[in-house]
């Protein structure tokens, strides 16, 4: 925190620290939390580009397969022979859709994104505790997203063993017939996982000593709440996967058998590492989602949050049994059935923190004076869609029922329901509500309101269905369910859901339009667009390098919207200072100070 | 700082990628022929000439159940049988891949023809079962089945692979860089598919047909030591020496087990 | 056209079914409450000129009941899964009299070994037949999982029996059919190239029909 006595000058000259800043060090190696935020935007929204179209080649073979596929010819003879997509490149579609949209998308959107550009301007501070750091954590992640793009241009083609990426098959480039993507996936995790780590620490020392005076632990946005979480579970889980990768790469390279049964390793060892990471990674990617939707749906309702103290121990909740689900993955293993018993229970006890917070944001909702902007809808878009998603989880919990829904399009559905009816969604709300604070500009609501309501129906088109013919038996990443006899009868509902598919890749224009669009020619945002609440809205957009010159202070909690005090407003934020408010004490001074 | 990263990162790639050399890497095809030779066709040079036989009882070749692939039942009159060990008459064998094993003088390389050697898929067999190719010369692999076949090399002088044809009329090309004697060919979804390839640097090889004759011709002067393989018997040897263009007999018997 | 699970093919598939049901009907409730309390909510209470929202942190009432309330319910879901659970995957209940078969999972097929006539696994009589698998109705059946390179998973749909074959483990797996009839077995772990096309036919026998399948094979023996 900055000392009282080191005055700074008024008016936003933090730069007059700095000698002046050559374009590389400014936007290029910045040390600036928001300008890695940025980075990190333009970076994992191109990801996304990939991982939607790879899910679009997946859909087209499964929606017709064996058809040739339109502009397949451009790809080499070894991905697609004739147009027709080959059984090898449709298995690396779908491992290299599920790691790319799970590391180098979704996981970046929201925590690499949001952690890093809100957390420092939300607790009322210059910057990270570690800037430096924070750089290094964006680059690794990109070299990490380069190497595993590599994956696609080495001989034999990209890593294909699902991106759980199970032993053997991952372990054994002669059983999977990938020479050097299984290795190079392996080294990517690795890389991709520090800069989790590297990231994580900062997040975490930040929020514990850096929040401006009067920010006590209850009066942070939920938003930050879930990114303090977020990043503790990333610390420590982060190295158990890249445990686990290493062990990998050193079966696949110089000859250990961690996880090969011929010489005493075990397949299932894998599984394990894998899933105790995994698990808490899924909890990574929801609950920095829930925590914007909060901070929007208060904002969108102009009410406070109904139960903020539930929910803060809701997030701590699901975190918490986060870390004992993970064998509810390996219920069909082959793991002692006894710990199915015990996994299922864990896992249906932490549908209840879940549902807590479902009902916290329709209480939100109740009786408060809805605004449907943009972010709102999607905001409202995610609670109804996370819900699907987390009800169908309930399905395989309980584990006899989890015997024939297991590895089918039952599961997928699930996931989808809520990394992206989920996740995305959440994205969909935060990216333009946070715009204006990054680009100083607002993103354009005409077409964002058009987006949303086609993004939703086409979603639903795409998602739902995949729950009837999961249940009807599906496997997952099979290339051809017209094998199958038993799942002939099915196939014009994978046709349905692949039109309805590439309808919704389509609408996606929309956005991605709207977001570059605006970055030149949108509406000049005013500075508290959203007449919200919290810290950052004190500052002008874009915020400025270095935030505040002075350390402001925090006089209330962050979601007094039609507070009585507020007078004739329906908001009140956190850093106005009412006749009535005292000014906080400062508190000791600390070492982090610029 | 920043240097002593990269080269670590940089150096763990180098080595994951490098270090899994299975084989040398596959050789570009060869560039196109100033006409004729090909590969076991010469008009100056001696031949090799014989039959193969075994004694004792052939052993039966496994009915093959084809009746979880329709498609490829339906092409078969009588139940298909594994091919073992083809028997012809009098105790001729089949499918024994003849070569030089050693004679020819050193230095002397052979340009491969670019005329592929054809492995088709038909009925869910391989044809032919047994197949000699130079290095460097194009296999062609062909799906006459409408069904799935995936083709897995399993070598180790050469680099292994496995593509897969899903549909009827696919074809896909590969050369192998190496000699081997032999390269197992296999198919994983109908897993009574086999073929063996023998891998030569030079001309000199032969499978003989039903009656168990085969010929190797072109030879130069010099002692040869031939190797005759069979599958399932093993292999043999014998010593030939060619002075000119004549012609030499090489029988060889395999004992039935 | 499928819309739902399956036809039921062995004793399992009711427990499991019911219990899908079940679930389908509780998570149906609380999808309505919230589905239709959202709706309701962006239509009540939209803004409109002169309105303001109610201003309030929460209540420490709704939060007990409606945490309270779901734990309760997935508590009771839990007792009543395990108990089947327990059932169809404990070794311990593998029914004493279940017919053993060996069943060998391998890139890209189903391998299974059957005890021949004197109805053991193990000894000479045992013969192994690609990618078909023939059963009795009505008789308990064990299947004693292996898997030669990578991790495949034995899937029939109809019976509600899946289960993970794992290289370098021997996992049973036991169900009872129902019905005779034809199916299928599917692959349901991603295992290369030709996940896809690891389909084995399975054949529900009456126990005569089975016999003569077992003397058939003895005799011609195809592979």
């Amino acid at each position: 925190m900055t000392s009282v006595a080191h005055a700074k000058p008024a008016g936003g000259a933090h730069d007059a620290h700095h000698a002046p800043m050559s374009f590389w060090r400014k936007y290029i190696f910045s040390t600036d939390h928001k300008i890695i935020g940025i980075q990190f935007l333009f970076v994992s929204l191109f990801f996304l580009l990939v991982g939607g179209l790879l899910a679009m080649q997946i859909r087209w073979q499964l929606g017709f397969p064996g058809k040739p596929m339109p502009g397949g010819g451009i790809l080499p003879e070894s991905m697609v022979s004739g147009g027709v997509i080959l059984p090898e490149y449709y298995i690396q579609l779908v491992t290299m859709h599920g790691t790319f949209m799970v590391f180098f998308a979704i996981m970046p959107l929201l925590v690499g994104v949001y952690a890093n550009f809100l957390i420092p301007l939300k607790i009322g501070t210059h910057d990270m505790a570690f800037p430096r750091i924070n750089m290094w954590s964006f680059w690794l992640a990109l070299l990490a997203g380069l190497i595993m793009l590599a994956g696609f241009f080495v001989p034999d083609g990209a890593a294909r063993c699902g991106w759980t990426m199970y032993a053997p098959c991952s372990a054994r480039p002669d059983l999977s017939g990938a020479t050097y993507s299984q290795q190079l996936w392996s080294i990517s995790i690795v890389v991709l996982g520090l800069s989790s780590v590297m990231g994580s620490v900062n997040y975490i020392t930040t929020i514990i000593n850096h929040r401006a005076p009067g920010m006590t632990w209850f009066r942070m946005p939920l938003s930050v709440w879930a990114l303090f979480i977020t990043a503790i579970l990333a610390v420590l889980a982060l190295p158990v996967l890249q445990g686990a990768a290493i062990m990998l790469l050193f079966d696949q390279t110089i000859g250990t058998h961690f996880f090969d049964p011929g010489a005493g390793g075990q397949p299932l060892l894998w599984q394990h590492l894998f899933w105790f990471f995994g698990h808490p990674e899924v909890y990574i990617l929801i609950l920095p989602a829930m925590g914007m939707v909060s901070d929007i749906i208060a904002n969108g309702s102009r009410k406070p949050i109904f139960g903020y103290h539930s929910m803060v121990f809701a997030i701590i909740g699901i975190a918490f049994l986060g870390w004992i689900v993970w064998g509810h993955h390996m219920f069909m293993s082959g793991m002692n059935p006894t710990l199915g018993s015990t996994f299922m229970v864990s896992t249906l006890l932490i549908a209840v923190p879940s549902a807590v917070k479902v009902f916290n944001w329709m209480g939100t909702m109740w009786r408060g004076n809805l605004r449907f902007h943009v972010p709102m809808l999607n905001a409202i878009g995610f609670v109804s869609m996370f819900t699907i998603g987390g009800l169908s989880g309930i399905f395989m919990a309980a584990t006899p029922v989890d015997i024939p829904i297991h590895d089918t399009q039952f599961i997928v559905a699930h996931l989808h329901y809520v990394l992206f009816g989920g996740s995305l969604f959440a994205l969909f709300a935060a990216i333009p509500y946070w715009y204006p604070k990054m680009f100083g500009r607002m993103m354009s609501e005409r077409i964002g309101k058009l987006h949303f309501f086609l993004t939703f129906i086409f979603y639903n088109m795409t998602f739902f269905p995949m729950h009837i013919i999961g249940m009807g038996g599906q496997m997952r990443r099979i290339y051809d369910p017209t094998i199958y006899d038993f799942l002939k009868p099915q196939q014009p509902i994978n046709e349905f859901i692949s039109y309805s598919a590439f309808a919704l890749f389509a609408v996606q224009i929309l956005f991605a339009f709207n977001f570059l669009w605006s970055l030149k020619f949108g509406k000049k945002a005013p500075q508290n667009p959203w007449e919200d609440n919290g810290m950052e809205w004190s500052l002008p957009n874009p915020a400025p390098h270095g935030n505040w010159d002075k350390t402001p202070n925090v006089y209330r909690g962050p979601y007094e919207f039609s507070a009585p005090e507020a007078g004739d407003k329906d908001y009140l934020p956190q850093y106005v200072k009412l006749p009535t408010d005292r000014d906080p004490i400062p508190a000791p001074l600390s070492a982090g100070g610029h | 700082m920043k240097g002593r990263i990269f080269s670590v990162v940089g150096g763990m790639f180098l080595l994951t990628v490098c270090s899994k050399g299975d084989g040398t890497v596959q050789a570009a095809p060869p560039a196109a022929q100033p006409a004729v030779p090909t590969a076991d066709v010469s008009a100056a040079g001696g031949t090799i000439t014989g039959k193969v036989k075994f004694t004792g009882t052939a052993p039966r070749n496994p009915a093959i159940d084809m009746s979880e692939e329709a498609a490829c039942k339906a092409k078969y009159k009588t139940t298909p049988t594994e091919e073992n060990v083809v028997a012809g008459p009098a105790n001729a064998l089949a499918n024994v891949f003849v070569y030089v094993k050693a004679g020819v003088p050193a230095g002397q390389t052979f340009t491969a023809p670019t005329t592929p050697v054809v492995l088709d898929q038909d009925g869910c067999r391989y044809h032919p079962h047994v197949l000699g190719i130079m290095v460097g010369q194009p296999l062609e692999i062909l799906n006459t089945d409408p069904v799935l076949h995936n083709i897995k090399a399993i070598a180790k002088a050469n680099r292994p692979f496995n593509v897969s044809q899903p549909t009827a009329g696919m074809k896909t090309t590969r050369t192998f860089a190496a000699p081997e004697v032999m390269i197992n060919l296999e198919c994983n979804v109908h897993g009574w598919m086999h073929a063996y390839a023998g891998v030569r640097p030079d001309p000199f090889f032969s499978v003989s047909k039903e009656d168990g004759s085969f010929t190797i011709t072109g030879l130069p002067p010099g002692t040869y030591t031939i190797e005759a393989w069979h599958e399932k018997f093993g292999t043999q040897t014998a010593t030939v020496t060619i002075a000119g263009t004549e012609t030499k007999p090489a029988n060889f018997t395999f004992a039935a087990h | 056209m499928r819309w739902w699970l399956p036809d039921a093919g062995s004793t399992f598939a009711r427990p499991i079914d019911t219990l899908f049901l079940a679930i389908l009907i509780i998570t149906g409730i609380a999808l309505v409450v919230v589905e239709v309390g959202l709706v309701t909510f962006v239509i009540k209470y939209r803004a409109r000129p002169g309105r303001k929202a109610f201003y309030t942190h929460g209540s420490t009432r709704a939060e007990v009941i409606w945490t309270a309330i779901p734990a309760v319910t997935m508590v009771a879901l839990g007792l009543i899964s395990n108990h089947y659970w327990v059932i169809m995957k404990d070794k311990k209940s593998i029914p004493p009299n279940a017919y053993h078969l060996g069943v060998h999972a391998k890139q890209f097929e189903w391998q299974v070994t059957y005890p021949g006539a004197d109805e053991k696994l193990g000894t000479s009589d045992d013969f192994t037949v690609r990618n078909q698998l023939h059963v009795i109705v009505d008789q308990p059946t064990a299947v004693e999982l292996t898997a030669e390179d990578v991790i495949h998973s034995f899937f029939v749909p109809e019976w509600r029996v899946k289960q993970d074959a794992v290289p370098g483990m021997h996992i049973t797996a036991w169900f009872q059919a129902t019905k005779t009839g034809e199916y299928e077995i599917g692959c349901a772990e991603l295992c290369g190239m030709g996940h896809y096309k690891m389909r084995a036919r399975v054949f529900v026998h009456t126990p005569d029909e089975y016999k003569a399948w077992v003397a058939q094979q003895a005799a011609g023996g195809s592979e």
